[in-house]
C-alpha cells in the first residue's frame, strides 16, 4: 500500500505531463472535427480552390430545379458540340440561380461542391470510374416558384431594383429578382463587358448585395425600440402633426408636406408620419436603440449561403439632434439590403422568430434518390411574441387606412409597411420600398420590394407587391 | 495494418497503371513483417504495441509517399529499411551500456557543436539553415541533436547521491543552472538558424524535464511566462515568424502570398471531407512541401478525415505508451530520458498536425515516421529503440524486484 503511494507520488509529474499532452491532442481533434464538419464547406467553395475543376473532370455537373421540377440549369451541347451550361429561363433566374464560371454565383455557387459530387449507386459509380467515364453529379432542388419568379421579374419591369418573396413560416425563398440583369447563358462570353459595366452593375444581386437607405420601412425598427422602452404605456402616446417638427433648429417635414393632425402611435405608423417618428426618436435611449438594431442583425453577418452585404446602423449615443431625427424616420446613415428587410418582416409575421433564409431544399442523385434534404432553421427570436403581435396590428393598419391602402379590400389580407427613401442631393428623388406579408391571420408569404429611384413606396412598390400577391392567390 | 498497406499499393498501381508500385509494396510488406517478427524473437519482453504503431505509421507514410512521388517513396523505403536494421541492436546496447550517464557532458557538447556548425556552414532551405549535404545525401543534424539533447538534460537534471551512490532527482543548484544554460544555448543557436519549430520543441522538452526533476509546479508557471516572452520577441525579431502568424490569423486575406500553403492544405482537407477523395483521386501535390510538413493534409484529402483522426489517435497512443513505459522505469535517469522523448514526440506531432489544420501557426515540423525525410525517420527510430531499451532494463530488473517484494510480503 505504502509502496503504491510512493510510486504514485513519484510519477505525479509524469501523470501531469501525460494529461497535458492528452488534452492537447484531444483539443486538436475537436478543432479538426469542427473544421471539417462546419467550416470546411464554406471555405472550399473559394474560387481559389482549384480542386473544383478536378471534380468536374470526374463528374458531370448536376442540374438545378425549381420546386415544381422545372429545369433551371443543366448541361447541354452547343452548336460546336461542346458541353455548356444551359439556363432555359435565361434572365429570369439570372441572380437566383447564378452562373458556374468566373467564381460562380447564386445557387451555382452555394451548391457548387454538391453539383460536382456524385452519389450514383456505388456499383455504377465504380464501373464508370474504372472505365474512365464521368459520373453524373447530384441534382439540386430549390424552393423557387417559377410562376412567382416570372411575375416578380415582370412586375419590376424596366426599373432597377430587387424583389424577394419568402415563405413566412420557414424562410424558404420563393422568388428573388434583381435588375438590371444578364443572360447567364452568355455571361462567360460577355464577361469583360458585363463585369465592367459600372453604371448598371448587372452582376450585383441587389436583393442581397444592394445596400439602400431603408426610409420609412425603418419605422418598423424605431417602433420596436419604442415598444421595448414603453411596454406598458405605448398606447398613451399622443402627437399632433402640423406637417413638420423642429428640435434645436433642425426641422423634419412629412412626406410631400402632408399634415396628419392628432395621432396615436398606431396612426403615426400607418400614416408614416415623419414628424411623429422624429419626435419618438428624440425620446429613445440611444444605447438601447443601437443594441436593438444589433440584435436585429445590423452590422452583423446574415445566415445565408448567398453573397450578401452587411446592413449598417452607425448611430452612437453621442449623436446630434439632426442625426437622431433622421435616423428614427429611416434616413440618416442607416443602410439595409432587401434580404435583411425581408428577414425582419418574416420574423414579425412569425411571432418574432427569425428563420434562416434558404433556397436549397434537397440534393438527389441523378436517379432522383434523395441524398440529403434541408430543413428550415430557426435563427433566433428577435422580439417577444407580444411585440411581434403589436407590429402585426400596426402593419395591418398601414394597409387598412394608411399608405398601403392599395392592398386592402382584396380576396386576401396583407399587412406591411411602405417606404420612400430619399437619396442623393436632389430633393424628391427616392427609392420605393414595400415590405409585408399576406394572410394576416396565419401569415403565408413575405414580399419585399425595392425600386431604385422610382418615387414613393405606395405608388411604385405597392403595386408590384400586389401583382405578386395576385399571382399567388390566383386573382 | 499490412492489409491497409497492401490495399493501398494495389489501388495505387491500378489507378496510376504502374506495376513498380506493387514491387516496392511487396518489399515494404516483407520489411514490416520482418521488423515485427525480429523484435518478437530478439526482444520477447519489449513493447509490441509500440512496434506495431511504429510499423503502422511507416506503412501510412509509404503509401501516401508512393502516391505523391514514387522516387521519394523508394528512397524513404531504403532509408527506413537501413534505419530499422541499424536500430535493431540499440535496445540491447542500451541494456548493456549502463554507464551512459557518464558521458553527459560529451552529449551536450557534441549536440551544441553540431547545430552550431550547421548554423555556420549549412545549406539554406526555405529561409532556414538546417542541413548539410554530404555526398548527395542531405543530412539534418538537429534531428539527431534532439536525442543527444534529451539524454544530456536527463544527465544534468539528475545527480549521484554522495552517500548512497544512487542516482537521484533534484540536483544541486549549480548543476541545474549549468544544465539550463546549456539548454538555453541550444535554443539560441536554433533560433539563430531560424529553425524555430525545433527551438520551440527544445524549449518545451526542457521545461517538462525540469519540472519532472525538481517537481515544483512553479517551473511550469515560469515556463509559460518565458515561453510567452520568447514568442513576443520572436514575433518582433523575425519577419518569417510574423508571416506565419498573419497567414494563420486570416489566410484568405493573403491567399496569393503567405496564405497560399495553408489554404491549399485546408482546401485539401475540406474537399476530401470525412471519407476522402480516394487514393490518387485528389490533388495533394498542389500543396507546397506536401511530402514533409503537410503530409497530414494529403492523408486527410485522400483517405478522409476519419482516417486523419485515427492517425492522430495512433500518434497519441504511441505517446501514451512511451509515457507509460517511462513511468514503469525505476531509475530516475532513464525515466527522465523516456519522459523527454515522450514530450519531444508529442509536441512535434502537435506542431506538425496543428499547423496543417490551422489549429496553430505553421512551424515547419515534420510528422515523425510518416513524413518524407531520412534524418527524421532515422532519429525517430533511434529514439523509439532507446525507449525500448530503457523499458527492457526495467523489465529484466523488475522481475527480480517483484520476486523480492513477494518474498517480503510472505515473510
Amino acid at each position: 500500500m505504502r509502496d503504491n503511494n510512493k510510486r504514485t507520488r513519484k510519477n505525479r509529474e509524469m501523470t501531469i505531463v501525460m494529461y497535458f499532452f492528452t488534452v492537447v491532442f484531444l483539443a486538436m481533434i475537436c478543432y479538426f472535427f469542427y473544421y471539417v464538419q462546419i467550416k470546411a464547406s464554406t471555405e472550399i467553395n473559394s474560387s481559389f480552390n482549384t480542386r473544383q475543376q478536378n471534380l468536374a473532370k470526374k463528374v458531370i455537373r448536376g442540374n438545378i430545379y425549381a420546386a415544381d421540377g422545372t429545369v433551371l440549369a443543366e448541361q447541354a451541347m452547343n452548336s460546336n458540340n461542346e458541353e455548356v451550361r444551359y439556363y432555359p429561363l435565361k434572365e429570369v433566374f439570372a441572380h437566383a440561380v447564378g452562373y458556374d464560371t468566373h467564381g460562380c454565383a447564386g445557387v451555382e455557387h452555394a451548391a457548387n461542391i454538391e453539383l460536382l459530387t456524385s452519389n450514383s449507386p456505388v456499383n455504377e459509380k465504380l464501373q464508370k470510374e474504372m472505365a474512365g467515364v464521368r459520373n453524373y453529379g447530384d441534382n439540386i432542388y430549390t424552393s423557387f416558384d417559377v410562376n412567382l419568379q416570372k411575375t416578380a421579374y415582370e412586375a419590376l419591369g424596366v426599373y432597377k431594383g430587387a424583389i424577394i418573396v419568402m415563405d413566412a413560416k420557414t424562410g424558404k425563398l420563393l422568388a428573388m429578382v434583381s435588375k438590371p440583369d444578364f443572360d447567364p447563358n452568355t455571361v462567360s462570353e460577355n464577361w469583360a463587358e458585363i463585369s465592367a459595366d459600372k453604371e448598371k452593375s448587372p452582376l450585383v444581386n441587389r436583393a442581397t448585395q444592394g445596400l439602400y437607405p431603408p426610409g420609412s420601412t425603418f419605422k418598423i425598427v424605431t417602433l420596436l425600440e419604442y415598444l421595448k422602452e414603453h411596454s406598458d404605456n405605448y398606447a398613451d402616446y399622443k402627437f399632433n402633426c402640423k406637417g413638420s417638427i423642429t428640435f434645436d433648429d433642425v426641422t423634419v417635414e412629412c412626406y410631400h408636406g402632408s399634415v396628419h393632425g392628432s395621432e396615436d402611435l398606431k396612426k403615426s405608423f400607418a400614416n408614416s408620419c415623419n414628424s411623429s417618428f422624429a419626435n419618438i426618436g428624440m425620446q429613445l435611449d440611444l444605447a438601447k436603440y443601437a443594441e436593438t438594431c444589433s440584435n436585429l442583425l445590423f452590422n452583423k453577418e446574415l445566415p445565408t449561403d448567398l453573397y450578401y452585404s452587411k446592413s449598417s446602423f452607425t448611430m452612437e449615443s453621442s449623436a446630434d439632434t439632426e442625426e437622431i431625427m433622421h435616423t428614427a424616420m429611416g434616413q440618416g446613415n442607416t443602410l439595409m439590403s432587401p434580404l435583411h428587410m425581408a428577414m425582419i418582416t418574416q420574423a414579425i409575421a412569425n411571432d418574432g422568430v427569425m428563420m434562416k433564409p434558404y433556397e436549397i431544399l434537397k440534393k438527389t442523385n441523378y436517379l432522383g434518390t434523395v441524398i440529403e434534404s434541408y430543413e428550415p432553421q430557426k435563427i433566433k427570436s428577435i422580439m417577444t411574441e407580444n411585440e411581434a403581435k403589436i407590429e402585426q396590428e400596426f402593419m395591418k393598419e398601414v394597409v387598412n387606412t394608411g399608405t398601403g391602402k392599395k392592398l386592402s379590400k382584396l380576396s386576401y389580407t396583407v399587412a406591411g409597411k411602405t417606404g420612400s427613401a430619399e437619396f442623393g442631393t436632389i430633393k424628391g428623388q427616392s427609392h420605393a420600398w414595400f415590405t409585408g406579408y399576406s394572410n394576416t391571420d396565419d401569415p403565408e408569404m413575405v414580399v419585399t420590394v425595392l425600386v431604385e429611384g422610382a418615387g414613393s413606396g405606395s405608388d411604385y412598390a405597392v403595386p408590384m407587391a400586389k401583382r405578386i400577391f395576385d399571382a399567388y392567390y390566383g386573382e | 495494418m499490412l492489409l491497409f498497406h497492401a490495399t493501398g499499393c494495389i489501388v495505387l498501381s491500378i489507378t496510376s497503371k504502374s506495376i513498380e508500385i506493387l514491387t516496392i509494396g511487396a518489399f515494404q510488406e516483407v520489411m514490416l513483417i520482418a521488423v515485427i517478427v525480429l523484435y518478437r524473437i530478439i526482444y520477447p519482453e519489449c513493447s509490441r504495441l509500440l512496434i506495431n504503431n511504429l510499423c503502422m505509421l511507416l506503412a501510412i507514410g509509404f503509401v501516401i509517399l508512393a502516391r505523391l512521388d514514387q522516387s521519394k517513396a523508394v528512397k524513404q523505403f531504403i532509408i527506413a529499411a537501413v534505419s530499422l536494421a541499424v536500430t535493431l541492436p540499440i535496445p540491447y546496447i542500451v541494456m548493456k551500456l549502463k554507464e551512459l550517464r557518464r558521458y553527459t557532458y560529451v552529449f551536450g557538447a557534441a549536440g551544441l557543436i553540431a547545430i552550431s556548425a550547421v548554423m555556420v556552414s549549412g545549406a539554406v532551405t526555405n529561409g532556414s539553415k538546417l542541413s548539410w549535404q554530404v555526398a548527395g545525401i542531405t543530412f539534418q543534424p538537429s534531428e539527431f541533436v534532439k536525442l543527444l539533447y534529451v539524454i544530456f538534460l536527463a544527465g544534468m537534471f539528475t545527480e549521484e547521491d554522495e552517500e548512497t551512490g544512487r542516482i537521484v532527482l533534484k540536483p544541486s543548484m549549480p548543476r541545474l543552472v549549468a544544465g539550463l544554460a546549456a539548454a538555453f544555448a541550444h535554443i539560441v543557436v536554433l533560433v539563430l538558424s531560424k529553425d524555430l519549430g525545433s527551438a520551440l520543441i527544445f524549449f518545451i522538452v526542457c521545461l517538462f524535464m525540469l519540472y519532472a526533476s525538481v517537481k515544483a509546479p512553479i517551473v511550469l508557471a515560469g515556463g509559460v511566462v518565458a515561453g510567452a516572452a520568447g514568442s513576443v520577441i520572436g514575433y518582433k525579431l523575425f519577419s518569417h515568424v510574423r508571416v506565419r502568424v498573419t497567414a494563420w490569423l486570416d489566410p484568405f486575406k493573403v491567399i496569393e502570398g503567405q496564405g497560399y500553403q495553408i489554404t491549399q492544405s485546408l482546401f485539401a482537407i475540406g474537399t476530401g471531407g470525412w471519407f476522402g477523395m480516394g487514393l490518387n483521386m485528389g490533388s495533394p501535390n498542389k500543396i507546397p512541401v506536401v511530402d514533409r510538413d503537410f503530409i497530414f493534409a494529403a492523408i486527410s484529402e485522400e483517405f478522409g478525415c476519419i482516417f486523419g483522426i485515427c492517425l492522430i489517435f495512433i500518434c497519441m497512443s504511441t505517446f501514451l505508451m512511451i509515457i507509460n513505459m517511462a513511468m514503469s522505469v525505476k531509475d530516475p535517469y532513464y525515466r527522465l530520458i523516456a519522459l523527454g522523448f515522450a514530450a519531444y514526440y508529442a509536441f512535434q506531432i502537435f506542431l506538425a498536425i496543428g499547423g496543417t489544420i490551422k489549429f496553430i501557426p505553421m512551424t515547419g515540423v515534420t510528422l515523425p515516421l510518416v513524413s518524407y525525410g531520412g534524418s527524421s525517420v532515422l532519429s525517430t527510430l533511434v529514439m523509439l529503440s532507446v525507449v525500448q531499451g530503457i523499458y527492457l532494463i526495467h523489465e529484466t530488473d523488475g522481475k527480480a524486484v517483484t520476486y523480492e517484494l513477494r518474498g517480503g510480503y510472505a515473510g
